[in-house]
């Protein structure tokens, strides 16, 4: 049965140590541990820690992924220790030595020990983080859809871990960008019925350039998060309900670029680099190019585009024409549209919601089965 | 140095409900706490939160069952407090945001659990504790202009003065190693359990004690320390907790034969008995030779008699608990899992609104004993206790701080003490004196807590508990030698170790002391050799006071308002 285990054995850890008080650059400090490969990396720091060395810095408390202190960098990939297995990591790593750093985008304190308050809880009070309740408070509880409360539970379930802040590529580049767990955060809110001020959320963020439309659907923060809060999937969310539900028209063009994009893919299967940005800010048509708006921003953006022509990211012949596919193809992807434009209503992939009751159905999260609101 | 009217020491669901209280009353509040306050252990509450407010229910059925549960030794006036109260703090949750599950209606939906004669337990998935803290820490973000948050400071001791009143407390920042008095007209201690006292725990590595021997060492009397809940199901290698909601939702469990054996001890309330009783069968099982697994050591916790969906939905963190800590998928086949400690009754006196016997000093939450719990705490009280109990120290702590001024201490010689006390720990060499060669912390640290989990368990006795406290003696004094390895300021979790293990041994020797007193088998604490009830001797709560001569026993007697004790049968 899946409980019986292998035998301890030994796993060498390569650490990541910082020690602000003594003016030395970060090193690296080497430990082997014995341990049985089913038990967790933090278990295995803390053993070097008793055993070898009690200056070994690392927050931690809970061991089961609930209390999200212990967020590191295991091989290069966000983690927390306390969530992952010891032979997984050893599998994964280079040379079968664990690599165990302090996470990214934020300031290291020591050791693996990071600065939350100066990146992630700085974010996080940018969105609002309470529920701004609609009045009059009843007498007793909201009367509010049971769908809606799992559905935000998703959300909710968000252990600050900061593991999807250490990962974010947008937030390398743009460091003010809000990022995916304040998001997430906020579509906690804004998919509360019990909170009154959804549309100012919703444009506050949209409008902010460093908001919603900053991300840049990279995945790494779905991938990243040990609680399945799927940040990036909140970001589209607040996207969807801002411009389809409440017609938000950002000063960012976040709204439009996307309109523009789901256009030209579905004309023509894949995307016509030339024609994004015209359309973006010009309107979304062949048009488009000829209004001020665009021109102004072509001109802004000759330097990206010569550098783009220049290292054959497009070719002249591509302002012209699109690329070409096969035409079953084409229809391929056209039916995706039809088939999704033609539902009643938006379906959003809630992990909470998975599964069916008879035994043998698959444990993956089955779209026929996670309809929300 | 910062002055507050309210200083609240611990940020979990207790301390941040007291800082809410204490602030919406118009006080000046401060919230300290040695870890981010969600990374506070109320983090791990898992099931829910009793309280009578479905309109088939009334708080007096829910009292009675919370006194049945505490097998008696619960204060009835505190208990009518806290399940009178309920319905309307689980409401004022749900108002700030608490994303409760729902039923079909739309309405706040109940589930089942241990002890309780209805369904009466409020959740949200089987997250409700971390939903809980962090929505509080959404208003106490909401609230940073009246409520100062001192995040990840760790505090070193109580400040007495010399007319024994409690004014604020000396605490050393993780973050730089800076050590500052905190002067207030009250300190609101809610800083939880010690349940790293013992190993396996389901406890964090942050629940120490801290508090419980704070109050002590400043003079406070603890009160039911013998008491310590083992919850019946916890992973057999680790200790992590499987939520009693899975019970709840009507899981079973089964021995080597297949058998139901609840059957046997609690043929009505079968897995939903209380969690002294479902422990104690299940390891009666396991110690006659009817456990499942290596050396027989575990339990079956099957929870594939329910419907799928709804674990997947309601059950979803121990769905992910049991594929990643055990390598089992819960809704297709059983999980192996056996009593472990999970938090204690007892803790530092105090009445309903949270006051010490000390002036100015002031618990709330599992340090706390009120006592709601007595000798059995039932599944979903202890968020409950925190909330309810939180906001009356926290109310009341207001309102006294609104009529008196700040009192003097002489603030400077708290410093200098635990400066010292500090200095000393970094001095310690690795050949320092003694009868023994000096240990490191960790492991004196781990031998306290497997000799705990052996001696002062599910089962006890004359011969364990006096063995239990000759061990005691010896690692308290072998902790004043151990040494640690880091002598720096930054983040020295090492230092902080060291002074971690002394709170521990403090709540060890007090829990030790009082189960040997307690010649009678209630609750959570059972004699083989006292194997009996004795309400005639023993329905009195047992109080511990420091003296100069160590731990000094007293009594008290337990509120009694409209139950009296009976023979207790589920």
């Amino acid at each position: 049965m899946a409980e019986v285990h292998k035998p301890p054995e030994k796993f060498t850890l390569r650490l990541r140590r910082y020690d602000p008080e003594s003016g030395n650059a970060p090193y690296w400090d080497e430990h082997t541990v014995e341990l049985e490969p089913h038990r967790s990396v933090l278990e295995a720091v803390l053993q070097a820690k008793d055993r070898f060395d009690g200056s070994i810095g690392i927050r931690c408390s809970c061991r089961q992924a609930i209390c999200g202190s212990c967020g590191v960098r295991v091989n290069g990939e966000p983690a927390l220790a306390c969530h992952t297995h010891l032979d997984a990591a050893k599998a994964g790593a280079k040379e079968g030595v664990i690599e165990i750093e302090p996470m990214g985008n934020m300031p290291v304190l020591k050791d693996l020990i990071v600065d939350m308050d100066a990146v992630h809880w700085k974010k996080i009070q940018r969105v609002t983080p309470w529920l701004l309740a609609k009045q009059p408070v009843p007498e007793r509880e909201y009367i509010v859809s049971k769908e809606s409360m799992v559905d935000v539970t998703q959300t909710m379930a968000c252990i600050q871990c900061g593991a999807c802040v250490s990962d974010c590529l947008a937030m390398e580049v743009d460091p003010g960008f809000i990022g995916p767990a304040a998001l997430a955060k906020a579509y906690r809110f804004v998919g509360d019925p019990r909170d009154a001020e959804p549309y100012e959320r919703l444009n506050d963020l949209a409008q902010d350039p460093q908001g919603i439309f900053d991300c840049t659907h990279c995945f790494k923060c779905v991938q990243a998060c040990p609680k399945d809060v799927n940040p990036m999937g909140q970001i589209m969310r607040l996207r969807r309900i801002a411009t389809q539900d409440h017609h938000i028209v950002d000063q960012n063009n976040g709204e439009r670029h996307e309109e523009a994009f789901a256009t030209l893919i579905k004309n023509n299967g894949l995307l016509w680099e030339a024609e994004l940005l015209p359309r973006s800010y010009g309107g979304n048509s062949w048009f488009g190019k000829f209004a001020p708006p665009a021109g102004k921003e072509l001109l802004s953006s000759l330097p990206s585009i010569v550098k783009a022509l220049l290292r054959r990211k497009v070719t002249p012949m591509g302002v012209f024409k699109p690329h070409k596919i096969p035409s079953q193809d084409l229809k391929a992807v056209q039916s995706i549209y039809d088939k999704i434009e033609s539902r009643p209503e938006r379906y959003e992939l809630n992990l909470y919601i998975v599964g069916e009751d008879e035994t043998g159905a698959p444990a993956t999260a089955s779209p026929e089965g996670s309809v929300s609101a | 140095m910062p002055e507050h009217d309210v200083l609240i020491i611990g940020a979990g669901l207790a301390g941040q409900r007291a800082a809410l209280a204490a602030a919406q009353a118009g006080a000046s509040v401060a919230i300290m706490s040695k870890v981010h306050p969600v990374r506070s252990h109320s983090v791990a509450a898992a099931g829910g939160i009793n309280a009578a407010i479905s309109v088939d229910d009334d708080w007096h059925s829910h009292a009675y069952d919370t006194v049945k549960g505490s097998d008696f030794l619960g204060d009835q006036d505190a208990i009518e407090v806290m399940c009178s109260e309920a319905p309307q703090e689980v409401l004022h949750l749900e108002h700030i945001g608490v994303t409760f599950h729902r039923n079909e209606k739309g309405e706040m939906d109940l589930r089942a659990f241990g002890g309780a004669s209805m369904k009466r337990t409020a959740y949200v998935a089987d997250i409700t504790g971390q939903a809980l803290l962090h929505v509080l820490y959404e208003q106490l973000m909401k609230h940073h202009e009246t409520v100062a948050r001192y995040e990840e400071w760790f505090t070193t001791s109580l400040l007495i003065n010399d007319d024994g009143v409690c004014c604020g407390a000396i605490a050393r920042e993780v973050r730089s190693g800076h050590l500052e008095a905190f002067t207030a007209k009250n300190v609101i201690l809610a800083c939880g359990g010690a349940g790293q006292a013992y190993k396996p725990t389901t406890n964090g590595l942050i629940v120490t004690g801290d508090g419980i021997a704070m109050a002590y060492r400043a003079g406070a009397p603890l009160m039911d320390m013998e008491m310590v809940q083992y919850h019946p199901t916890c992973l057999v290698e680790t200790g992590i907790l499987i939520t009693e909601g899975a019970r709840g939702e009507g899981a079973h469990l089964l021995n080597s034969g297949g058998e139901r054996f609840m059957e046997k001890s609690a043929p009505n309330k079968m897995e939903l008995a209380s969690r002294d009783v479902v422990s104690r069968a299940e390891q009666i099982e396991i110690n006659e030779g009817r456990g499942v697994g290596p050396n027989g050591a575990g339990i079956y916790l099957d929870v594939t008699v329910v419907p799928r969906r709804r674990t997947l939905e309601a059950l979803r963190e121990i769905v992910n608990l049991g594929r990643d800590f055990a390598g089992v998928d819960i809704t297709r086949e059983p999980i192996m899992i056996r009593p472990g400690q999970h938090y204690i009754m007892g803790g530092v006196k105090t009445d309903v609104d949270g006051r010490t016997p000390i002036d100015g000093l002031y618990a709330a939450g599992e340090v706390a004993c009120v006592s709601v719990h007595g000798g059995n705490r039932l599944g979903a009280n202890s968020l409950l206790d925190t909330l309810i109990f939180g906001r009356r120290s926290g109310e009341h702590a207001a309102a006294r701080a609104a009529s008196m001024g700040m009192p003097s201490v002489d603030a400077n010689a708290g410093l200098r003490r635990d400066a010292a006390m500090i200095d000393a720990i970094l001095a310690r060499g690795k050949d320092g004196g003694g009868p023994t060669p000096p240990r490191r912390v960790s492991e004196i640290k781990s031998e306290l807590g497997e000799m705990m989990n052996k001696q002062v368990a599910v089962f006890r006795d004359e011969q364990g508990l006096q063995s239990a406290l000759e061990t005691i003696g010896r690692l308290k004094e072998e902790s004043e030698r151990a040494w640690i390895d880091d002598h720096g300021a930054v983040f020295n979790q090492d230092v902080l170790g060291a002074i971690e293990l002394s709170y521990m041994l403090d709540c060890a020797e007090t829990t030790v002391v009082g189960a040997i007193e307690r010649k009678e088998s209630r609750g959570a604490q059972f004699r083989t050799d006292y194997p009996e009830r004795n309400d005639e001797q023993w329905l009195k709560h047992i109080d511990i006071s420091l003296s100069d001569d160590g731990p000094q026993i007293s009594y008290s007697p337990v509120t009694i308002t409209q139950w009296e004790p009976e023979e207790r049968k589920y």
